[in-house]
């Protein structure tokens, strides 16, 4: 071959100017055979103990069942070592897929068309900001506290890129948010987007006002579980409907990748980022499908494109389609009631220890705010010495609520989980109260 | 050929099933959620199909098999480096105490995880010359997306704020000029010279005070170096803007050459692209973000610090542009790539890249008599080729040569980029592939050629033997049906 190609060596190939050749030493680990990367691997998982204690963490990253039939679909050679359906005639298959997803989060949201995925929650709201921005030349956005703080941290980090003012509003004793001085805000038509969570941070379910004054509206969905028996979020008034959908099948994985979705009312469709799958036919008039409206796209439009997204989150989505295939509206409904259940079940277990009260009084889906004495981190910290992860400090979020933890049941939180966490939160709580009270003296 | 089939009709799935075929995955419950809510916060009905587990099963794979991976052929898509993934990564990435971890979970808990994102930060600062690398990215026009974020802070800091154009060569992947405009910044393009580089005369004369960033890919998507790289960063530098590399051709380069010793003090990698991530369709991808010195205050939260061999995140970064994304990284994919660089250490990752130049050049030389290949000299890990000649002589464009390859059982090239170069055909094999699998597209790209000349509406009419024939496009954006409805 490299006399084929006219070269001595194959340093000769990669061969830079001198000014700039590889001196360094490369520092790299050596290399090892995959019995022992096999090895190495397993040694480093084990080291992650997390997923081992009973387990209340949820706030964005929710653990729930997966059928292994997702996993055996979603991981066919076909579909993983695939890349973007650039050419139609040879990616029905996947583009059919899309498609199925675009409809299911249309069915679930009650929005009019949806696009293929954004990376995840975070920036699916950030996108969504801008097309509220596009749409309404407006320069700031308002966005309830109650929205998912890692959600408004990114949403910050592309507005300061776009000089876009972002103002709060609060909330209330309810845990919804407070919408009272709304229309004073609203009065000088400042702000492209009104941006409220459901069921929010808090874990309550929230809604929009009823008149924004030419304010988009963007709902945010970080539980879309939820979705199977909360009204659809156009029902509660979404323009703009952003989320997560890693609750459908997609693994914690410390983080990623999950998986974010925009959809939206007819009204937004030329200004959604990303691609979107469109169904067509092909020249014997067969139906065929193939990705759509390119001209908002960023190879096509360069710099005034509606997004710079390119590869996006097909694969992740892809497994969401598979698993909402297999659990159907009667799977995803039962697993919807079997949180209610469960994390109705934690709230009362908890409430029940002395001390322990709750912080919101709303309604909520499969996640609450317990209040305890003293600090919510060192409550946390005497849980976990026991094996028991109780939740999620609010404090980290918001000083006010330091004394405040964010807790999740789901359809695999057990009894016994529950039980464990009742009984160590009886042996923490009373020493950390007794501590409130010296320290109050 | 994975789709001749055309019994293979694939009705949709919302087409399909019967109510209250529910599969037994999670406890049923005959109560509504009345019992636990409000009525006024319920939806009344939930229109999703039921389908039994056969069924989807049946349906999935149906559309599997009218679906063309690396696993079923040849993929020379250029710019997309698309590589063999070895199934070891994804085993290891699917570990439970990897998979099942939570993002929440206390540093003390998730060490193992922690070391794995610093060990491969460190490689990948290592290989790219650069002094701190983020994972936090998505992909990589979220990497591009999150540099110029940081050239923005950093010239704010300065207090240069009238820094705000980013110079892009007419070669440039789409997502810079999309990635500028996403930071509020202007665009000047910057026309390529004779030989398809980076003219350093055309570069002097729009470099200047407001000149934030000037964003390069090297090779570029022609396949090239640029050769005048070390002048090109000096002209930047000397302006008062910061070099930026974009990482998506890193795989002709890498263990052979560093953007850091080049002048670069930001880029990005396509981690997919490089380090054997399977490409999934169009994602997850993963765009850690490398910065010199000077930057690494800026970098996106959280940071990995170690010390004495214990890994924390980092949230509270001086002068950081924020958190890009909901968590902390595409840390599956970390997982992934961290497992292809222990498996081939810096000589293997050396090879690899010299290898991927090779099998590009073998291509390029062995059709290079019968399309026009621009740029007289051999190219890097992919090159361009050019249909021009063979549409005016019969009409045959380079879209028409794409769907006869596809006909043959191979991915077609990248097709009509860059834009510089028209009819154009971007071919990219990858180091992966072997000889036998190279020499057998040779051969069938020559005989494609062939029957153009011989046969053009032959060629036109491809393809013939997929599950569809060319898809109405114009329709779907003027009709757009982008979802099914009951």
């Amino acid at each position: 071959m490299l006399e084929a190609v006219g070269a001595k060596d194959l340093a000769e190939l990669v061969k830079v100017p001198d000014d700039v050749a590889l001196r360094a030493k490369l520092e790299l680990s050596p290399p090892l055979s995959e019995s022992e990367i096999a090895c190495k691997f397993a040694t480093l998982a084990a080291r992650n103990d997390a997923p081992n204690y009973a387990g209340f963490l949820g706030a964005g990253v929710y653990r729930h069942y997966v059928p292994p039939v997702v996993g055996a679909l979603a991981m066919r050679g076909e579909f993983l070592t695939a890349y973007t359906p650039y050419q139609a005639e040879v990616s029905q298959g996947y583009l059919q897929a899309i498609y199925e997803w675009q409809t299911y989060i249309c069915l679930l949201t009650g929005m009019d068309l949806a696009n293929a995925s954004v990376y995840d929650g975070a920036t699916a709201l950030a996108e969504g900001a801008i097309m509220a921005i596009n749409a309404t030349g407006r320069q700031a956005v308002l966005v309830s506290k109650a929205v998912h703080p890692n959600y408004r941290a990114v949403l910050k980090t592309y507005c300061d890129g776009l000089e876009v003012a972002i103002d709060d509003l609060d909330y209330l004793p309810s845990g919804t948010t407070d919408f009272t001085h709304l229309n004073d805000k609203l009065a000088g038509g400042k702000y492209a987007a009104v941006i409220v969570q459901s069921p929010n941070f808090f874990g309550t379910i929230d809604t929009f006002p009823a008149e924004t004054a030419g304010a988009v509206k963007i709902g945010v969905v970080a539980e879309p579980l939820s979705l199977a028996v909360l009204s659809a979020p156009r029902e509660w008034g979404c323009d703009i409907c952003v989320g997560e959908a890693q609750s459908f099948g997609v693994a914690a994985a410390y983080g990623g990748p999950h998986v974010g979705f925009i959809a939206c009312t007819k009204e937004h469709m030329r200004r959604i980022p990303g691609r979107l799958a469109g169904r067509t036919v092909d020249n014997a008039g067969r139906d065929a499908y193939v990705l759509t409206l390119q001209a908002r796209e960023q190879h096509i439009r360069r710099e005034r494109a509606t997004s710079n997204i390119c590869t996006n989150q097909a694969h992740c989505a892809l497994i969401a389609t598979i698993y909402l295939a297999a659990m159907g509206a009667t799977g995803l409904r039962d697993c919807a009631l079997e949180n209610l259940q469960r994390a109705q079940a934690a709230r009362k277990a908890v409430l029940d220890v002395p001390g322990v009260s709750a912080r919101f009084s709303g309604a909520t889906f499969n996640e609450f705010v317990m209040r305890v004495p003293g600090s919510a981190a060192e409550t946390l910290a005497a849980l976990q010495r026991n094996r028991v992860l109780g939740g999620l400090d609010l404090g980290r979020f918001y000083p006010e609520l330091d004394d405040c933890i964010l807790t999740t049941a789901t359809e695999l939180t057990t009894q016994a989980d529950i039980d464990a966490l009742q009984r160590e939160l009886r042996t923490v709580v009373p020493s950390l109260r007794k501590k409130e009270l010296a320290a109050a003296r | 050929m994975p789709q001749l089939a055309e019994s293979l009709d694939a009705p949709l799935i919302f087409e399909q099933g019967q109510p209250g075929r529910a599969n037994p995955y999670v406890p049923h419950h005959a109560e509504g959620a009345e019992a636990y809510l409000p009525r006024d916060v319920l939806r009344s009905d939930l229109p999703l199909p039921d389908n039994t587990e056969l069924d989807v099963v049946r349906h999935f794979t149906r559309l599997s098999q009218r679906t063309f991976g690396i696993d079923i052929g040849f993929y020379p898509l250029g710019s997309c480096t698309m590589k063999y993934n070895p199934r070891i990564n994804d085993a290891m990435a699917n570990l439970p105490g990897l998979r099942d971890l939570h993002p929440f979970a206390p540093d003390e808990l998730a060490q193992g995880a922690l070391a794995i994102m610093w060990e491969l930060e460190r490689s990948l600062g290592s290989l790219f010359g650069m002094a701190a690398f983020s994972l936090n990215p998505a992909a990589g026009a979220h990497g591009e997306l999150a540099a110029l974020l940081i050239s923005k802070a950093y010239f704010r800091k300065r207090g240069e704020r009238e820094r705000m154009t980013v110079i892009v060569p007419d070669t440039a992947h789409g997502t810079n000029p999309a990635s500028a405009a996403m930071v509020g910044y202007k665009v000047v393009s910057l026309e390529s010279d004779k030989r398809g580089r980076v003219d350093p005369e055309a570069l002097r004369k729009v470099a200047g005070p407001e000149t934030a960033v000037c964003m390069m890919t090297n090779p570029n998507t022609l396949g090239l170096f640029e050769d005048r790289i070390t002048e090109i960063a000096e002209i930047v530098h000397a302006a008062g803007g910061l070099m930026y590399y974009d990482g998506a051709n890193a795989n002709a380069l890498m263990g052979n050459a560093r953007p850091g010793d080049m002048g670069f003090d930001l880029m990005h990698l396509n981690l997919h692209k490089t380090f054997s991530i399977p490409h999934g369709g169009g994602g997850a991808g993963a765009g850690p973000l490398g910065v010199a010195e000077h930057l690494v205050d800026f970098l996106p939260t959280p940071v990995v610090r170690e010390r004495d061999g214990v890994f924390s995140l980092d949230f509270d970064v001086p002068s950081t542009i924020g958190p890009m994304r909901s968590f902390w990284s595409n840390f599956a994919h970390m997982v992934r790539a961290l497992a292809y660089v222990n498996a081939n250490g810096a000589e293997g990752l050396t090879r690899v890249s010299q290898l991927a130049v090779l099998n590009a050049n073998y291509i390029r030389a062995k059709i290079r008599d019968v399309i026009e290949t621009p740029y007289d000299e051999p190219c890097r890990h992919e090159f361009v080729a050019s249909a021009q000649a063979l549409k005016r002589e019969t009409g045959v464009r380079a879209l028409d040569i794409a769907k006869a390859l596809l006909d043959r059982g191979y991915m077609a090239p990248t097709v009509y980029f860059p834009l510089i170069i028209p009819e154009c055909l971007m071919i990219e094999p990858t180091e992966t592939e072997s000889k036998e699998t190279l020499d057998a597209f040779i051969a069938v790209f020559r005989d494609i050629i062939k029957r153009a000349y011989a046969n053009p509406r032959e060629i036109e009419a491809a393809p013939q033997h997929t599950v569809v024939g060319r898809v109405d496009e114009t329709r779907a954006a003027r009709e757009p049906n982008l979802r099914w409805s009951p």
